[in-house]
C-alpha cells in the first residue's frame, strides 16, 4: 500500500541534514508551513540553505529559524520589509548571505528544477545588477539572461487537504510556490488541515499530484 | 522645493484610472499605483492580476471578514470576484513575462528619457536590496507605466536624462503619471500629454530634468 501519512512532525522532519538546502512555501503569511518550520528548528539541522519569497515575517516562522541561527545563505526575491528585522539584523552582521533573485525567475528556476529543464534565458533582469556575470544571447529580438534551475534537497509547503498518496489541493493565494517546490525537492514533506480518504478528491481539483509528495501530515489550522 | 499647485495621491490615482481600457488584464503595483483600486472605473469590465496568484481580484473586504489565505502582492486582505481564479506563482509569473497583461502600473524611483526605470534598489550602501517582481512586471506587459511624485523630497526632478540608481529595466517605460503632469516616453523623448492644474509647458519644463516635447512639435 501507498502511504505517505506520517504520525507527527517529528516524523515528518525526521533526516532533514546539515547543510541541506529547503525550499519554503508561502507568500508572506499565506501558504507558510508554520507548524513545519516549527519542526525542523526543534529537528536541529543546520548551516541551511533556504529558499522562499522573503526573508521572514516579525518573529514567528522562518524569521524563527533565522534567529535560531541555523540559515547560513538565503535565496529569496523580497527580504526587505516592514517586519523583517531578523533578517535584517543578520545580513547586517554579515551574518547571513543572500542570493536575491527576480520573483518570476524564483518560481520558474524552481519550476525548471521540477522539470528537469537544465537552464532558461528570460529577459528579467537583463542589463541589471542581478543579472551580472550571467551569460546573455539574442533572442527573438531581446537580449536574453540565462538563468539555472534551484534544486533542493527538501520542500516543506502547506497545502489545504490530502490522501494517502499525497495528493494535494490548496486554499485561495496560499497555493503560491506550493505546486513548484514540491516538484523540485528530493524529498517534499507537505503539512495539511485535512486527510481524506483515497479517492475522496475530486481528480479535476488535485494541484499536486502525490508523485511529488512524499510526506504527509496533518496539522491544526 | 517647486511650489507648483500639484494634485494629490488620489488624484493621481483617479487619473490613472481613467486610463484602464474595457476589457484589459491589470496589474496594480505595491506602494502608491495599490490606490488606484479606489478608482476603478465602474462602467467597464476588467480584470485585475495580483502575482502571488490571483486573476480578477477584487476591493479588501469589510473590517471582520479579512481572509488571510486571499491575499494580495502587498500581503494585504483582498476579495476574489466571480470569474476569479488562482493558479501557482510560476503561472503567475508566466502571465507577465509571456506577455499575457495588457497595463501594469508601477512605482519608480526614476524614470529616463529613454524608459529606463529604477524602482527597487538605491544602491546605497547600507541598503537591503528587494526586487519581487517589477523586473518582470516592467519588462512583461504589454504597456508598462510609472506612477510617481514628478520631484524627490529635495526637489530634484524624478524624470532623469540617465538613472543614477540601479536599474530594473531598460526601456520598458511608456507613460508616466506624476503629480504634475502625464507624460509619455516616445522614440524621441519625454512628451507632454496634460499638465494639471494649468501648469504651463515652461513651469513643468523649470522642474523636469530632460527637455520636454509637446504633441503639437514641429
Amino acid at each position: 500500500m501507498i502511504d505517505k501519512q506520517v504520525p507527527d512532525l517529528e516524523a515528518a522532519l525526521a533526516g532533514v541534514a546539515d547543510g541541506a538546502t529547503v525550499m519554503v512555501g508561502g507568500f508572506g503569511g499565506a501558504g507558510q508551513p508554520a507548524a513545519l518550520i516549527d519542526a525542523l528548528i526543534a529537528q536541529g539541522a543546520r548551516e541551511l540553505t533556504i529558499v522562499n519569497n522573503n526573508a521572514g515575517n516579525g518573529t514567528a516562522g522562518l524569521a524563527a529559524l533565522l534567529a535560531a541561527g541555523r540559515v547560513k545563505k538565503i535565496i529569496c526575491s523580497f527580504p526587505r520589509q516592514a517586519d523583517s528585522q531578523v533578517f535584517d539584523a543578520l545580513y547586517r552582521a554579515g551574518r547571513i548571505e543572500l542570493e536575491l533573485v527576480p520573483q518570476g525567475n524564483l518560481a520558474e528556476r524552481i519550476r525548471a528544477a521540477g522539470a528537469g529543464i537544465g537552464g532558461f534565458f528570460t529577459p528579467t533582469g537583463y542589463g541589471t545588477e542581478l543579472a551580472k556575470g550571467k551569460e546573455t544571447r539574442f533572442i527573438d529580438g531581446r537580449w536574453q539572461v540565462l538563468e539555472s534551475p534551484i534544486h533542493a534537497d527538501v520542500a516543506l509547503i502547506q497545502a489545504e487537504r490530502g490522501d494517502r498518496w499525497g495528493n494535494l489541493t490548496y486554499r485561495k493565494t496560499a497555493r503560491n510556490f506550493g505546486p513548484v517546490m514540491a516538484m523540485a525537492a528530493e524529498l517534499t514533506i507537505a503539512a495539511v488541515h485535512e486527510i481524506v480518504p483515497l479517492g475522496d478528491l475530486d481528480p479535476e481539483a488535485i494541484v499536486t499530484p502525490g508523485i511529488f509528495v512524499q510526506r504527509l501530515v496533518k496539522v491544526p489550522r | 522645493m517647486s511650489d507648483l499647485p500639484r494634485i494629490s495621491r488620489d488624484q493621481m490615482a483617479a487619473r490613472v484610472a481613467r486610463d484602464i481600457a474595457e476589457g484589459m488584464v491589470v496589474n496594480l503595483g505595491i506602494g502608491l499605483p495599490t490606490l488606484v483600486t479606489k478608482f476603478l472605473p465602474p462602467d467597464r469590465e476588467f480584470i485585475l492580476h495580483s502575482e502571488n496568484g490571483v486573476l480578477g481580484m477584487g476591493p479588501p473586504p469589510p473590517a471582520g471578514a479579512e481572509d488571510w489565505d486571499l491575499i494580495n502582492a502587498g500581503k494585504q486582505p483582498v476579495t476574489l470576484l466571480p470569474g476569479g481564479a488562482f493558479f501557482h506563482h510560476a503561472d503567475s509569473f508566466a502571465m507577465m513575462r509571456g506577455g499575457h497583461l495588457d497595463l501594469c502600473v508601477l512605482g519608480a524611483f526614476q524614470v529616463s528619457a529613454a524608459g529606463d526605470l529604477a524602482n527597487w534598489h538605491t544602491g546605497a550602501p547600507d541598503a537591503i536590496p528587494a526586487v519581487g517582481g517589477a523586473m518582470d512586471l516592467a519588462l512583461g506587459a504589454k504597456t508598462t507605466c510609472v506612477m510617481m511624485e514628478h520631484l524627490t523630497k529635495a526637489g530634484e526632478s524624478k524624470i532623469v536624462a540617465r538613472c543614477t540608481y540601479p536599474l530594473t529595466a531598460a526601456g520598458c517605460v511608456r507613460r508616466i503619471y506624476t503629480d504634475l503632469a502625464v507624460l509619455d516616453v516616445t522614440p524621441e523623448g519625454v512628451e507632454l500629454v496634460e499638465a494639471f492644474n494649468g501648469i504651463t509647458l515652461a513651469q513643468l519644463q523649470a522642474v523636469t530634468a530632460v527637455p520636454l516635447l509637446t504633441r503639437d512639435r514641429p
